[in-house]
């Protein structure tokens, strides 16, 4: 048979794969142009080559970062936010039971005040991971007094790793945003964060960098974690957020068991990105 | 994003030398045309998509007589509005009621879309139409999914179907079948069944929708998606047409700043219209669907 070299149909398909990964066309246009460059300098004909130049240089662009959870405080206080419906009242479940694995006492704090069972929901995902919970007094309480009540349970009990979550909002809008800058300020009163978890649902587009930008600069972000990497959406979006904004991804959500939830390796995410 | 702030500027900018010109040659419009497809792909919207549009505009762009206008930018963003707006259904579609009541509206799609809030926006909507709608808790896998409803009936002033406790335990085929002979037998003109997020790669609860339809024959099966969902819109919206089938689509999360291409890539692939708007977290943030707005949006016009 013939053998395939490197034509305008493989640059076409490349850039159909990284726009379809949801790179974005900026990212996608700057990378198409450094493989050209160097497909140029090193007379590359073998479309295999090309691909696993391609895979190299996106991981080489995950690996810049540490992912290391920050959890030696003690509590560690971890704070999860995020838009609506991203999973991180699912993720608040899968990561009580993974520090648990480790021994590790937790306490969640169902800070969640608004959403219509949402507590309820951190609640039974407590349960199942063998997590405390502290809940609100009343419905609608102020979740900045509910972090704080769950941090001050931590203190008294000698528990190790406290979870807030936090009600899903749009990054859009400034008055719920201001929130979480309230819950963090009371929160610290009794203890430092220890980490500031945004939650970003990989089946998002191009808003998902807008995202990112609004938590960062009203929560203070520490870390990445990707949710839904278990469907056919590659999250692609997330490569632009760790360029532009230096905060690691940490964590990876598979599932919605308590155990689909691992830690971040670079070349694993890459080989899911572009094959 | 470019310099500018809006396409509407780009393609101003990018054919500012134009004016009074009477026609386009290829090289103006590949131009334009690359300005339209940036913006698209910005917007989410999906990549094939994006390439047929883009022909069909570069077709009428070259065709178009330019002679009349003062701006050829503008007659150009003109074709792109119709070319989207047509795509987007044009006129808006309403809600079908069955001859016979109750009319069943089942909900599908991926995780955290907003299906379970639409059931209550939904209902509320329809009471105030003076319907007696029924909420259906066959959403049996969530933690703690039916009592979500629950509460959302209750805002909503709505009766709640839930014989099941969920979190697991219950058969939401079995639920959804009684729920119709419950709203027979209690007059009850509207059924709404909210279902459990599921993945378009997940071929055993697709199945599952699929069972949920077959048992209650639906007048409408509404694809709930979320307005910031990306390339990805196309393979979900192809996976539940296949698996399921819907009759039209409700856009969630339109309250933020995303552009909301999935909604271009959905009507474009599937066919079917986008009916509703979701615009907040709060029961009366609701909408019918209004194509030109969207196109719009999109475009960032
Ligand atoms: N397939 C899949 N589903 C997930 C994953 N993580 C969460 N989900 C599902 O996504 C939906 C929303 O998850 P939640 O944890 O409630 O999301 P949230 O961000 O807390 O939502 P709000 O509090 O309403 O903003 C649920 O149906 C979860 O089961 C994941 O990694 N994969
Ligand atoms: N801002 C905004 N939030 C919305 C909208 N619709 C729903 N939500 C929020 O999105 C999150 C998920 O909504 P749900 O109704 O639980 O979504 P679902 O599709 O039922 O989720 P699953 O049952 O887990 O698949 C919740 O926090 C809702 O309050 C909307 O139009 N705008
Ligand atoms: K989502
Ligand atoms: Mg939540
Ligand atoms: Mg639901």
């Amino acid at each position: 048979g013939t053998v395939r070299t490197i034509d305008e149909d493989t640059w076409d398909d490349l850039e159909a794969a990284m726009i379809g990964a949801d790179f974005g066309p900026d990212i996608t246009e700057s990378m198409l142009a450094d493989l050209r460059e160097k497909v140029d300098r090193y007379s590359t004909t073998d479309p295999r080559d090309l691909q696993r130049m391609l895979r190299e240089d996106v991981e080489e662009r995950l690996a810049g970062f540490d992912p290391t959870l920050k959890l030696s405080d003690r509590p560690a206080v971890v704070l999860i936010v995020g838009v609506n419906g991203v999973g991180k009242t699912t993720t608040i479940g899968k990561f009580a039971k993974f520090v648990g694995n480790y021994g590790r006492s937790v306490v969640v704090g169902a800070a969640d005040t608004f959403r219509a069972a949402a507590v309820e929901q951190v609640a039974t995902w407590a349960e199942r991971a063998g997590a405390a919970v502290v809940r609100p007094q009343h419905p609608g309480q102020d979740p900045a007094s509910v972090a704080y009540q769950t941090v001050e349970y931590a203190q008294r009990t000698g528990t190790e790793i406290v979870l807030i979550d936090t009600a899903g909002r749009l990054h859009t809008k400034g008055g719920l945003m201001d929130e979480l800058g309230k819950v963090k300020r009371v929160v610290e009163k009794l203890a430092p964060i220890a980490e500031v978890l945004l939650v970003l649902d990989a089946t998002t587009g191009q808003n998902g960098v807008m995202q990112a930008q609004a938590f960062i600069e009203s929560a203070g972000v520490t870390g990445l974690v990707v949710t839904k990497l278990d469907g056919s959406a590659k999250g692609g979006f997330v490569l632009r957020v760790q360029d532009e904004t230096g905060i690691p991804i940490k964590l990876i959500g598979q599932g919605e068991r308590i155990q689909d939830l691992t830690g971040f390796t670079p070349h694993v995410f890459a080989q899911g990105l572009v094959g | 994003m470019a310099t500018f702030g809006s396409l509407s500027d780009r393609l101003t900018a990018a054919l500012a030398n134009l004016r009074g010109k009477g026609v386009l040659t290829a090289s103006d419009v590949d131009g334009t045309v690359r300005e339209i497809r940036r913006a698209l792909l910005d917007a989410d919207v999906n990549l094939d998509v994006v390439k047929a549009f883009t022909a069909k505009v570069r077709e009428r762009a070259l065709g178009a007589d330019l002679s009349k206008a003062l701006n050829p930018a503008q007659q150009v963003v003109q074709i792109v509005n119709e070319e989207l707006v047509g795509i987007l259904g044009g006129q808006q579609r309403r809600l079908e009621f069955a001859k016979q009541p109750p009319t069943v509206i089942m909900l599908a799609g991926l995780q955290g879309a907003g299906k379970t809030t639409l059931a209550g926006k939904l209902a509320k909507w329809l009471e105030n139409d003076g319907h007696t709608p029924l909420l259906v808790a066959a959403d049996l896998q969530r933690p703690n999914a039916v009592q979500q409803l629950q509460v959302v009936g209750e805002q909503a002033g709505a009766t709640v179907f839930a014989p099941e406790p969920g979190n697991g335990v219950g058969d939401p085929v079995r639920v959804a079948k009684d729920a119709v002979r419950f709203a027979r037998d209690k007059q009850h003109d509207v059924v709404i069944i909210d279902t459990a997020g599921r993945l378009g790669v997940d071929a055993e609860l697709m199945k599952q929708a699929a069972n949920i339809r077959k048992a209650t024959d639906p007048d409408e099966v509404l694809f709930v998606i979320d307005a910031m969902i990306g390339q990805d819109a196309v393979a979900t919206a192809k996976a539940f047409q296949d698996g399921v089938d819907f009759t039209g689509v409700v856009l969630t999360k339109l309250d933020g700043d995303a552009r909301g291409g999935a909604a271009l890539s959905v009507a474009s692939i599937t066919g079917r219209p986008i009916v509703f708007a979701s615009t907040g977290e709060k029961l009366e943030d609701f909408e019918p669907f209004h194509p030109d707005r969207m196109a719009s949006r999109i475009l960032d016009l």
